[in-house]
């Protein structure tokens, strides 16, 4: 059997409000129900999420590299990295959290760019391998990526807390900026990427 | 073919029957297993009964302090935008904006665009500007993070654990239940009821107008 999609029987789906429409050739589409603009694919898909992916790839360097904290106290300095800061967790007892900042600071961020890697490749190579999968490893990719943001939470809270003058005090470092901007940069990959692309080249109604 | 009867998957593409389904279920693309849509029994008055909580929980949460630390004799406690304020005079600007904007200024645009289409709604007006209402609450969503807030909170917390006597504040349990009610209001939001609600107003603009005069009529 044969699948029909709104795009082979001419119809274009507002991205905001999922209002099914028939496009008026002449001028720029907009959806009769919300306004928001229509197209048949999110305009520029593979090219927005590949400039976003790469960004993130190049900013998860300073982020793990670069200390996310730094302590001043009596006994001197001491600045930490996102990994640094995990080691401390799981010496000093405290392994559940070690595990929890472990998996929303570097897996997740790691797994996620590997994870749009992966499938704007296959869409680019008009794949045809398991598009379920895929899709359920989008929706995936699409709801994990905000955990990622414990750590800048983490910082700013004990930035703000721990600030007893002369005693000890916490800075934020240069990696929460970096780190703060793979999230983003992630986010909005994720966001220009669009699914149905990866349903284009199967014909098939059971996928 | 009429194009109201049908709805196309926002993950494949494909075309489904918008055919009506019992309440508290929901229907879902038979290709790619995407949620469609879900049918909520008083979908609006529960999504409504969180928006209030949530927007009273929103005023408390940032108006008293998080947690409070005590470390010989010293006594520190900051509220969320207090929080922000540090990071911003520590020249961390990005990253304070973008503090401010996932727990603050995202949430706080999305409870009350929410409001802002739903009260009216319930009291059988359409208000002003729905469409870009509803499109502003799309584009906000995603960025409201307050859950993901809320556990990198408690890490903190576990972190000063032993290092100082921690105190948690009113704003700590008010995030938690706003984090709840949050949910609750995404959950029994059903967009399909929200414009369902606003055509059938829109098609009889008078019917309050024409009931009073009725009621004249009858005296």
């Amino acid at each position: 059997m044969t699948a029909i999609t709104a795009a082979k029987a001419g119809l274009l789906v507002c991205h905001t409000c999922s209002l099914l429409s028939r496009p008026s050739a002449g001028h720029e589409a907009a959806c009769a129900r919300c306004g928001a603009s229509l197209h048949l694919r999110k305009p520029d898909s593979v090219t927005r999420a590949w400039a976003f992916l790469i960004a993130a790839y190049i900013l998860y360097v300073p982020a793990n590299v670069l200390p996310v904290m730094k302590t001043g106290s009596l006994f001197g300095a001491q600045s930490d990295t996102i990994m640094s800061g995990v080691v401390y967790l799981w010496t000093s007892g405290s392994w559940p959290l070690a595990v929890i900042v472990f998996v929303a600071s570097i897996l997740v961020p790691g797994a996620k760019m590997l994870s749009l890697t992966v499938l704007l490749i296959s869409v680019q190579r008009r794949s045809m391998w398991r598009p379920q999968e895929r899709t359920k490893l989008y929706r995936v990719v699409e709801f994990v990526g905000r955990w990622s943001m414990v750590d800048i939470y983490v910082a700013a809270m004990l930035t703000a807390l721990v600030q007893f003058q002369a005693l000890a005090t916490i800075k934020a470092g240069p990696a929460a900026i970096a780190f703060g901007a793979v999230v983003v940069m992630t986010m909005f990959a994720a966001e220009s990427f669009d699914p149905r692309l990866m349903w284009d080249p199967v014909r098939r109604h059971d996928g | 073919m009429d194009t109201r009867s049908l709805i196309a998957c926002h993950e494949c593409d494909l075309l489904c029957r918008d055919t009506p389904v019992a309440p508290g279920s929901k229907a879902c693309c038979r290709r790619c297993g995407a949620l469609l849509y879900r049918r909520i029994p008083d979908s609006l008055d529960r999504t409504l009964a969180c928006l209030l909580g949530a927007a009273l929980l929103m005023i408390v949460a940032n108006a008293f302090p998080i947690v409070g630390l005590e470390a010989q004799g010293n006594r520190t406690s900051t509220t969320l935008f207090g929080s922000v304020r540090v990071l911003y005079d520590d020249g961390m600007t990005s990253v304070a904006a973008l503090v401010f904007a996932t727990t603050i200024l995202m949430p706080a645009l999305d409870i009350g665009a929410m409001l802002y289409m739903l009260l009216p709604l319930k009291l059988g007006w359409v208000p002003k500007g729905l469409p870009v209402m509803f499109r502003l609450v799309q584009t906000v969503r995603p960025w409201g993070m307050v859950e993901v807030f809320m556990l990198g909170t408690l890490v903190s917390l576990a972190k000063l654990g032993h290092l100082a006597h921690v105190v948690p504040g009113v704003a700590l349990w008010s995030f938690g239940l706003l984090m709840v009610l949050a949910a609750g209001a995404a959950a029994s939001f059903d967009p399909h009821e929200l414009w369902a609600r606003a055509d059938a107003i829109a098609r009889q603009p008078q019917s309050f107008e024409t009931g009073a005069v009725a009621a004249e009529a009858a005296r």
